[in-house]
């Protein structure tokens, strides 16, 4: 490792850990890393053409997760990252209960491919259920502890069981100045010790750190200016990049003028690779203006479906189908059925819309098997991101060191990855640093890999009580790439820029399911999701089909957070409530006769009582159907079927002669097992349900014959300052018995089906078309009888 | 071309195209941290900084514009991790913030109507607010934070 590419918090590890970390890691078996300590600033990684068979560092090897200095400080390393989620402080809050150690003496090391081990891609709420599961930090930390007290018995020459540990310090209970420490047992050496999966974690009934809202390390820092982010690396010879993307999705290269930038300051070079178009410049204002300068003949793009119409045109797409459950005698009890309700669900392309845009260093030397690259990015995942880069750059993955640092909030796959290889082929062009910030319509019409469209049809049967007996779902959605991996850099614009293929759609599927799962949460919560004889849904409805139709996208599509998740309880969740409203019933006794998980009910109960609901059918029988009206609505849902239980009421005014919707109030209890930090967890569901709202009432990416039109602020407008802020109000439910869940993009998911409900309870009109404008608010008041 | 700049109490001498737009400056050539680049279109905020005590959008401001002897104040000139002003002890206690990038504009504009307005109403302080972007929506926290720090203000 050149200790120039080192964070400072690396650096600093290193010297407390008081042994290498390649020392460790060449020495830990046959396992080997391909790189050396080599001197000089700037450089990257000099590869020992005598350590090809590197590898990466051993998840099942203790020693990955934590090293314990003579000087008693504890380094933690991990694969979960921060995102500005809190993760970062529960981690130090998870090192301190399970070594009892106290914070002042942990670091911790995130996300760099070189020293920590690959935890895959921080998302997907998986952050709390990987940690604190058998492959995590925490087991680890574990087995450690356990072999830290049985060491100190060996000394102390008593049973493991006469042993009491506090501050990092074991000694004998009955005599505490019979006493050792970490650093006297361990200090410097290494554990040698593969994890441990009997070892047993702290309870967290026992939690002296977790569990309390310990307040982010990372604020005071992030308050005063002092953070660094990603947009802030800044290295010795650092140059500086922009892109120049094309004109519409399908346009190439048919010539660069370099002589149109050659008088510019700077000493502007021009980058073509591809399709993939770029300058660089000494300075960022330089590369700028270069890049605004230089004159690029692009081909014509490739024809767009008409937005008015697209999601006609879904339903006409080729696509590949899957069940989630199906059912023998679905179309038999619709038939059969007393009453028939339908009805379609229609959300559009949502974009991340991080406030930053995506920025990334890389530095690269040379190409093929003695290239070297050294890349700074915020990508969710630094081991892909490293393993489809050396596809881009030709250079062994061996050779390739990606460290994450923190960047603007990114809610799924926004442009992190795709900038961080503009950056890399930049740096590979100039040998030398090279820094890349997106513009605003870079970020946004060619960063974005975006939460593509749905359309949801349910069709269901109910029985002459309005019970219901069956459930059908059909939806549709698109996809066009996801994140890059080392099969498939062009699943990002910029590697299908260079020339990568982006993976076609193939159609087909549609065989009947052979496991039960739920993860994008197209079976309902109602749902008994039999299958094989085996029911793993949350609700009781056995007569159910769920077909899901997948078509190719015109754009990029990523994980957006809550994916399809919040699209399909946005349809499930306003559907169940459109059913309680014909058997007119309660939303939440109804929804209740539907529910076996019982973890499920109790946190619809909590939220409904939290906001002392008003329980009796909807809509309200005392609204005038003309002028404001109050109404309120609830949703509910087990997220991804298993990660996370989580009802929202949402209470909203309704303008029924403008169509303008203003939520007053959200009301919303999770569940997620035991808490780690109660206020880092109100933080993020507060963060959720605006969110969720911003989409659901404003926000739509949009595109005329040729190109994205959403390219700024103005264009893709989204819930700001000085609009009403609803009241947040968080309720938590410690379930100190149970395994830690994600809740990151729970409260997220509910939103668009409360609000919808809310606003039939107001008014008696439905909206189902995602977002709720103004303008189909009225349309909805005018379809009213 | 050389600028003097006076940021945070000191003075700089840059060498720089004077159309340059002072967030690229302050960014590269003074290596500040705190005024970040979010649109480059003043419609977020994210590059706000108080030019002679008043909130102005850096992105978009050139650098000619707010050379010396204009004075510059970016948050890291409000105080430190060690020795916070009392607003960023305000924001730190409230934990207003998620990823926090977009942090200079609710913190200055914010600073900047609750020292003249150290009795303003929820819906004043988010009136104040108007236009600025928090995409992780820490809203409510940041609305909290600033008057607790109106408290503080009053005499």
């Amino acid at each position: 490792m050149d200790p120039a590419t080192l964070t400072p918090d690396a650096l600093a590890a290193l010297e407390k850990a008081g042994f290498s970390r390649r020392d460790f890691l060449k020495g830990t078996g046959a396992l080997v890393v391909g790189f050396t300590m080599a001197g000089g600033g700037g450089k990257g990684r000099a590869h020992n053409p005598a350590l090809d068979q590197a590898l990466d560092v051993p998840l099942n090897q203790v020693d990955s997760w934590i090293a314990i200095a003579q000087d008693e400080s504890v380094t933690g390393y991990s694969g979960k990252c921060e995102f500005g989620q809190g993760f970062r402080t529960v981690q130090y809050q998870l090192i301190a209960d399970e070594l009892y150690v106290p914070r002042e003496r942990i670091t911790l090391i995130v996300c760099d491919t070189d020293l920590t081990p690959d935890q895959g891609v921080t998302s997907g709420s998986q952050s709390h259920p990987a940690e604190f599961g058998p492959n995590g930090l925490r087991q680890a930390l574990a087995t450690a502890r356990e072999a830290l007290f049985q060491m100190a018995a060996d000394q102390l020459g008593v049973g493991v069981g006469e042993l009491t540990i506090q501050d990092g310090v074991i000694f004998v209970t009955k005599d505490p100045s019979q006493r050792v420490s970490y650093g006297q047992l361990i200090g410097g050496s290494q554990f040698n010790l593969l994890v441990n999966p009997d070892a047993t974690p702290k309870p967290p009934s026992q939690y002296t750190v977790l569990g309390t809202s310990v307040p982010r390390y990372e604020i005071p820092a992030k308050m005063t200016g002092q953070f660094e982010y990603v947009q802030h690396v800044r290295v010795p010879g650092m140059r500086h990049g922009k892109v120049v993307r094309p004109p519409f999705p399908g346009s190439s290269v048919v010539s660069v003028d370099e002589s149109s930038v050659e008088n510019l300051p700077g000493h502007v070079r021009v980058v073509v690779r591809g399709d993939f178009v770029g300058v660089v410049a000494d300075k960022e204002w330089q590369a700028r203006q270069a890049a605004m300068a230089l004159l690029v003949t692009w081909s014509e793009g490739t024809a767009l479906p008409n937005q008015q119409d697209l999601y006609d045109y879904m339903r006409k797409q080729p696509s590949r189908d899957s069940y989630t459950v199906l059912a023998p005698d679905v179309d038999q009890k619709l038939k059969e059925a007393a009453f028939r309700v339908d009805a379609t669900y229609l959300c559009p392309y949502h974009m991340h819309g991080s406030l930053g845009s995506s920025g990334a260093v890389a530095d690269v030397r040379g190409s093929g098997p003695k290239g070297t690259a050294t890349i700074w990015s915020a990508s969710q995942g630094v081991y892909p991101q490293r393993d489809s880069v050396a596809m881009v750059l030709g250079i062994p993955k061996e050779n390739i060191r990606v460290i994450f640092v923190e960047g603007s909030g990114c809610y799924g796959l926004n442009g992190a990855d795709t900038v961080s290889f503009d950056a890399a082929v930049l740096s590979q062009e100039e040998g030398a640093p090279v820094r890349v910030q997106l513009t605003r319509k870079d970020e946004m019409a060619w960063g974005e890999s975006y939460g593509p469209a749905y359309i949801v049809d349910l069709r269901a049967g109910l029985d002459d009580q309005g019970n219901i007996t069956v459930w059908d779902y059909e939806g549709w959605t698109l996809t066009k790439g996801n994140r890059p991996n080392a099969d498939n850099p062009g699943n990002i614009l910029t590697g299908a820029l260079v020339g990568f293929p982006t993976p076609p759609l193939i159609p087909g599927g549609g065989q009947p399911p052979t496991s039960y799962n739920n993860g994008s949460n197209a079976d309902s919560s109602y749902g008994a999701g039999c299958v094989a004889d085996r029911c793993g849904g949350t609700g009781n409805i056995e007569s159910e089909r769920i077909l899901l139709h997948t078509i190719a996208s015109p754009f990029f599509t990523g994980p957006l957070r809550s994916p399809g998740r919040l699209q399909n309880t946005f349809a499930n969740e306003s559907f169940i409530d459109e059913l309680a409203a014909f058997a007119q019933a309660d939303p939440v006794e109804y929804r209740l006769r539907y529910l076996t998980d019982q973890r499920l009910k109790d946190v619809l109960n909590s939220a409904a009582e939290a906001a002392s609901w008003d329980t009796r059918p909807s809509p309200n029988p005392k609204n005038p159907p003309t002028g404001v009206v109050a109404g309120r609505g609830i949703a509910c849902v087990l997220y991804e079927g298993n990660n996370g239980y989580s009802a929202l009421v949402a209470e909203v005014q309704v303008d029924q002669d403008t169509g303008v919707v203003i939520v007053t109030r959200f009301v919303t209890t999770q569940d997620s097992g035991p808490v780690s930090n109660p206020d880092g967890l109100r933080n993020q569901m507060e963060g959720g349900a605006l969110q969720g709202m911003s989409r659901a009432l404003r926000e739509e990416v949009m595109w005329d014959a040729q190109k994205i039109t959403s390219i700024d602020w103005r264009t893709y407008p989204v819930f700001h300052f000085g609009e009403p802020l609803p009241v947040v109000e968080t309720v938590l439910l410690n379930r100190l018995d149970t395994l830690q869940m994600g809740a990151g993009e729970c409260t997220i998911t509910l939103v668009g089906a409360a609000i919808a409900n809310a606003i039939f309870d107001a008014t008696g009109a439905r909206v189902r078309q995602v977002p709720f404008t103004p303008a189909r608010v009225l349309a909805a008041l005018a379809l009213r009888g | 071309m050389s600028i003097t700049l006076n940021v945070n109490g000191a003075s700089y001498d840059v060498d720089v195209d004077p159309q340059t737009y002072l967030l690229y400056v302050l960014m590269e050539d003074l290596q500040l941290n705190g005024p970040k680049f979010g649109c480059g279109l003043a419609q977020c905020g994210a590059c706000t900084v108080l030019l002679d005590g008043g909130p102005i959008r850096s992105c978009l401001t050139r650098v000619s514009a707010a050379q010396a002897p204009h004075e510059i104040t970016t948050i890291e000139g409000l105080g430190t991790p060690e020795n916070p002003h009392p607003i960023q002890t305000a924001f730190i206690e409230e934990q207003a913030a998620q990823c926090a990038f977009c942090i200079s504009g609710p913190m200055l504009y914010g600073k900047v109507f609750m020292d003249q307005n150290p009795n303003a109403t929820e819906a004043e302080i988010i009136q104040a607010l108007n236009g600025l972007l928090c995409r992780c929506y820490a809203h409510g926290r940041m609305v909290r934070a600033l008057m607790h720090y109106g408290q503080g203000v009053r005499p």
